[in-house]
């Protein structure tokens, strides 16, 4: 049921101009910072040989590739998400949902799961780039991958904040600023934090940034990972519960 | 016909301070198509809401097939298809999608899918319509996609809210025959604030206002007349009505057109008739005065609401 709902969510992206749009412009983009990358490296190549274990092409083009994507992403995730859930809403389609078989569970995991497939997709798009130096030029693929894994847990972390913002409001115009806010708020929030002082920990553990940026160096570590699952996990949560109420009051 | 479809007791719904649903009960037996009527903002919508699972009640509860909606309700509503007033329809997807989707969502097994969509589609004059998209069509045929999607996994209860609203007179006169037609297999409940309506397509009426159920009657006694008009040629003297032994009481309206009182009058139709001929009166118009849905609707709403029911109603 999860997966058809997940279906329904990616078809409907892709029936509309939006995905394609979204998809088309990110290649543009990416595509020449990517060249803009690789452009540098060449131009640092002769430096770089003299230096003894000198950063690789994986440091000096793909990290940085994958950094830049992110703030790309930023703007264009809270537009994916935002209909989510307000959209069936103002269509009147959430009360099919409501009076079908399925758990506000279902419904929540179904849409989440719709977006993320897409997102999943995008990465892909942007992977093939990197990948394609594969034939003239040694990857460091540990480092590659862990750049993946910090994209795909970015998004995973985005969606589910965007889908709850979209469970909030009527209208999918609001839900997009309320998500770009809060996101926004919490990549600077470690800007406080720059100070080593107990608040900033804090805020360094708060902050999106902080937590991918290891990942991008090749470091996975499990608390940065469930830094994103909790995440994840309280907004799908509370998106279940907003649901839940929906019904309850009007 | 023991057991009914859906059995609804004493529901209650507040919305804030609003008392919007007060103590309603609902009953709905195979092959009843119960015609919920009420002024706008009665409470009709949320009721059915209610009984598919869409809102949940504030009190009361929700049988359905004897399966408890708020205990077990992804069992409950595998028995529900639901037309809420404004279709809820996917307009980037094409009609065969979207009614493959909502098979899908009311767990429709996957083989059958494709006959049971082709029976929807039947049902509702959409054969020639699956691979356009929804958005496209007119408002007459998403309606139609809406009623399609209610019925295509044959439920046993179909709830339709204001199934009519916005269609041309003669998509309306197919609907409510579409309705006639599932209304011999499924239980059916209609809302509606169109009177004429109700009186085509129901067998039962329950008449909401201000929350309350106020009046649950079959058609069959609200059909029961008393009261029948006779139009003859000729004047004639109202006692000689009189002396018929159905007849209790005769008001001559004017000349030659009179009203006669009596009980169970049909059954007597064809005795007056032959009285009236036998004298040689000329008998012009025999007809029974059938009590009228809107008289009662009227009565039982309130004055300020009257006026937009009659305009409604015409």
């Amino acid at each position: 049921m999860i997966f058809t709902l997940a279906l329904r969510e990616l078809r409907s992206l892709f029936l509309s101009p939006l995905a394609w749009i979204i998809l088309a412009v990110i290649q543009i983009i990416l595509a020449w910072k990517f060249l803009g990358l690789i452009e540098l490296f060449y131009s640092l190549q002769p430096e770089l040989i003299k230096i003894k274990s000198a950063p690789g092409v994986t440091d000096l083009v793909v990290a940085p590739l994958f950094d830049f994507s992110k703030i790309i992403l930023l703007i264009i995730c809270p537009l994916i998400t935002m209909k989510l859930i307000s959209e069936e809403r103002q269509n009147g389609t959430l009360h099919l949902l409501f009076s079908s078989p399925v758990t506000m569970t279902q419904i929540v995991l179904g849409k989440y799961l719709g977006a993320l497939l897409f997102f999943c997709l995008i990465i892909l798009q942007i992977s093939l780039m990197p990948l394609s130096l594969l034939l003239g030029a040694d990857l460091d693929l540990g480092k590659f991958a862990a750049g993946l894994l910090a994209q795909f847990l970015n998004f995973a972390a985005f969606i589910a904040l965007g889908l709850y913002m979209s469970s909030l409001s009527r209208q999918p115009g609001s839900a997009a600023v309320a998500t770009y806010g809060i996101l926004i708020m919490l990549w600077i929030i470690n800007v406080a934090g720059s100070a080593n002082t107990g608040e900033s920990n804090f805020f360094n553990y708060l902050s999106i940034t902080h937590h991918s940026i290891q990942m991008l160096r090749g470091i996975v570590q499990t608390a940065d990972i469930a830094y994103f699952l909790l995440f994840s996990f309280v907004f799908i949560v509370l998106s279940i519960r907003q649901l839940d109420a929906q019904r309850l009051q009007h | 016909m023991s057991n009914p479809l859906l059995n609804a007791q004493h529901l209650h719904r507040y919305y804030a301070d609003t008392h919007a649903v007060n103590d309603v009960s609902i009953e709905l037996k195979q092959g009843d198509i119960l015609g919920l009527l009420g002024p706008n903002g009665a409470g009709k919508t949320s009721c059915m809401q209610m009984l598919c699972g869409v809102l949940a009640p504030s009190g009361g509860e929700i049988s359905i097939k004897g399966i408890d909606l708020l205990d077990r309700p992804n069992q409950a509503k595998r028995h529900i298809g639901y037309l809420p007033d404004k279709p809820p329809l996917y307009n980037e997807l094409s009609v065969d999608e979207y009614l493959d989707f909502s098979a899908r969502l009311r767990q429709v097994e996957r083989k059958q899918i494709s006959s049971l969509r082709q029976q929807a589609k039947q049902h509702c004059g959409l054969e020639q319509q699956g691979k356009r998209l929804i958005g496209h069509l007119s408002k007459g045929y998403q309606q139609r996609v809406g009623i399609a999607q209610a019925i295509i996994h044959q439920p046993d209860i179909i709830i339709l809210d204001e199934p009519t609203v916005g269609l041309d007179p003669i998509q309306i006169r197919e609907i409510r025959q579409l309705i006639c037609a599932l209304g011999e297999n499924h239980g059916i409940i209609l809302s509606t604030h169109i009177l004429p309506e109700v009186q085509a397509v129901c067998n039962r009426v329950q008449i909401i206002h201000h929350g309350k159920s106020v009046f649950n009657e079959s058609m069959q006694t609200l059909k029961q007349s008393d009261q029948l008009r006779l139009r003859l040629q000729q004047n004639i003297d109202p006692s000689e009505l009189q002396s018929l032994h159905a007849i209790s009481s005769v008001q001559a309206l004017n000349e030659n057109l009179f009203l006669l009182s009596g009980n169970q009058l049909e059954k007597h139709l064809s005795e007056i008739s032959q009285h009236c001929v036998n004298k040689g009166w000329g008998l012009l118009e025999i007809s029974l005065q059938e009590n009228s849905l809107e008289q009662i609707f009227v009565k039982l709403s309130s004055a300020d609401t009257q006026q937009h029911e009659k305009e409604d109603a015409a």
